[in-house]
């Protein structure tokens, strides 16, 4: 049997363009216009203009190589923490009853609210900001884990017992395979929060004025409005391709499932 | 060819306790079955066959009296007793190989060897060309092949089969029944099969054994003294099915039925 038939290769939509193009024409005419205070509402030239500068600026490469280390740093940590924790609570119903509480206890905190702790023990330095951002990653990717390692069927299982699978086959060969797609959906959402996590970072945690988020930091500082707008244009940019190669990795990944009509 | 194995049951009582009252699930069950023989087990539901399956491949335990294969108490599932269930359960994130591959995880002997092994069941359930296939792409009667291929792969004594073509479309289920006593003659084990289907039971069955239920226990066992492959129309074939489900009915019809013996008289 040879690959399944392509149904991704389809024209590009158009459609996907229609309101961000008009946006950008309304807002070139308001400004153009002089219909709003144009120190508030910036003209999309002026965004260009500082994004041709900034992009000509070596430092701004540097800053969103130190924003994406420290993103797929904390990303790692979390995740990992987060499969561990996920698989311990779901399968032993001892650790379920001993951790499960108090995860879900800490879990409502909002994220945000850990930062003072945390800059006041560990500093504004990189390392506080992983451990934020692994914070970020860890919740979604616990729960995800949890509903996959729950699913593992019993029909599976007794399958396992009949060939005679030992505990580390069980979790290796079953389970984390079994539970997969859940886990890959969690992981997904980790990624989206520790990227948020990072810009959040970097905004809250400033420090050393590197990375991505401190562009919008100086923007803000400095009332450069263009600067915050570009800040924000490259954030949404990475964040977006992030998503697009996880797709991608999930789909490589779960290509034994059965496509979704 | 696998060594076939013996299996002997002898005194065998089960029950479970639900809601605190004791329900007995298999009442003084004895059996004894030679080496590759083709064993037929037909019993409406409740009749305690399914139960009997799953002591046999060691997946129940807690019974009364003995389970012996060549001899020797049966303890927990095993290698050398391979079950097909009525789902296919295989895994849907290997492919073919894999999933009858899982077979031999645990069994002694090199991966050349192993592979080979995995290739030439694969080859004997009728699937070659498909070893890479995952198993959403295959149809049930195929997933019900691998299952087989599973079973088979590390060349059990016995093979253990739990309704294994209920779940399929009857003219599946008819060619299967065909590909699974091709199968057996084969591999020359000794096969035990759960059914609720008494053509299927006399088709593929050296002996039927008839249960009952509440409590399960052995009603009747039939022999089925026909030669393979058995022609599903002939008249010694209908007067075994008709034999069997006359066990079924409320009220015997012995003279309604035609054997060779009452048209002879």
């Amino acid at each position: 049997m040879s690959d399944t038939p392509k149904v991704n290769k389809a024209p590009f939509d158009w459609r996907g363009l229609v309101l961000p193009v008009a946006f950008i024409v309304i807002w070139y005419a308001v400004t153009a216009l002089h219909l709003v205070n144009t120190k508030l509402i910036v003209p999309p030239g002026g965004v260009l203009t500082t994004a041709w500068a900034e992009l000509a600026n070596g430092s701004f490469y540097l800053g969103i190589a130190l924003s994406l280390w420290r993103d797929l740093a904390g990303f790692t940590l979390g995740a990992l923490a987060g499969v561990a924790v996920g698989t311990l609570i779901g399968a032993s119903r001892l650790a379920d009853k001993l951790i499960g509480p108090t995860f879900h206890t800490a879990r409502q905190i909002s994220l945000f609210a850990w930062l003072p702790l945390l800059s006041a023990l560990v500093g504004t330095g990189d390392l506080s900001k992983i451990i934020f951002i692994a914070f970020s990653a860890f919740y979604p990717v616990v729960l995800g884990t949890l509903d996959g390692v729950r699913s593992t069927t019993k029909a599976h299982a007794e399958v396992a017992q009949v060939y005679g699978f030992t505990r580390t086959q069980l979790l290796f060969k079953l389970i984390l395979p079994s539970a997969s797609p859940q886990i890959l959906s969690g992981l997904r959402l980790g990624l989206i929060y520790a990227w948020l996590a990072t810009i959040g970072a970097e905004y809250l945690l400033v420090n050393d004025g590197q990375g991505i988020g401190n562009i919008v930091f100086k923007g803000r500082m400095a009332f450069n409005i263009e600067l915050i707008i570009f800040g924000l244009l490259a954030i949404g940019l990475v964040g977006n391709a992030f998503n697009r190669l996880a797709e991608l990795a999930e789909r490589r990944l779960l290509r034994w499932r059965a496509p979704a009509r | 060819m696998s060594h076939a194995g013996t299996i002997e049951i002898k005194n065998l009582n089960k029950q479970y306790d639900v809601k605190g009252k004791p329900l007995k699930v298999l009442d003084n069950v004895s059996l004894s079955i030679k080496p590759g023989e083709f064993v037929s087990i037909v019993g409406s539901s409740g009749c305690g066959k399914s139960t009997l399956l799953r002591l046999l491949i060691g997946l129940e335990s807690g019974y009364e009296g003995e389970i012996l294969l060549d001899g020797k108490r049966i303890q927990g599932t095993s290698l050398d007793r391979g079950i097909v269930f009525q789902e296919h359960r295989l895994f849907p994130w290997l492919t073919v190989e894999q999933n009858v591959g899982l077979g031999l995880l645990n069994a002694p002997g090199t991966q050349a060897a192993k592979d080979k092994s995995v290739q030439e069941h694969i080859a004997l359930v009728g699937l070659k060309g498909f070893e890479k296939a995952y198993p959403y792409q295959l149809s049930g009667g195929m997933s019900q092949r691998v299952a087989i291929a599973r079973a088979l792969v590390n060349r059990p004594e016995v093979l253990l089969l739990d309704e294994p073509f209920g779940a399929l479309d009857a003219l599946t289920r008819s060619h299967l029944q065909q590909e699974l006593q091709r199968i057996w003659q084969a591999e020359g084990i000794t096969a035990i099969l759960v059914t609720h289907d008494v053509e299927e039971a006399v088709f593929l069955g050296d002996r039927i054994v008839v249960m009952q239920p509440r409590p399960g226990r052995i009603k009747r066992i039939v022999d089925v003294p026909l030669a393979r492959t058995r022609d599903r129309g002939s008249y010694e074939f209908a007067a075994i099915k008709d034999d069997v489900l006359s066990e079924f009915s409320h009220h015997t019809h012995s003279e309604s039925v035609n054997t060779p013996q009452a048209l002879a008289a």
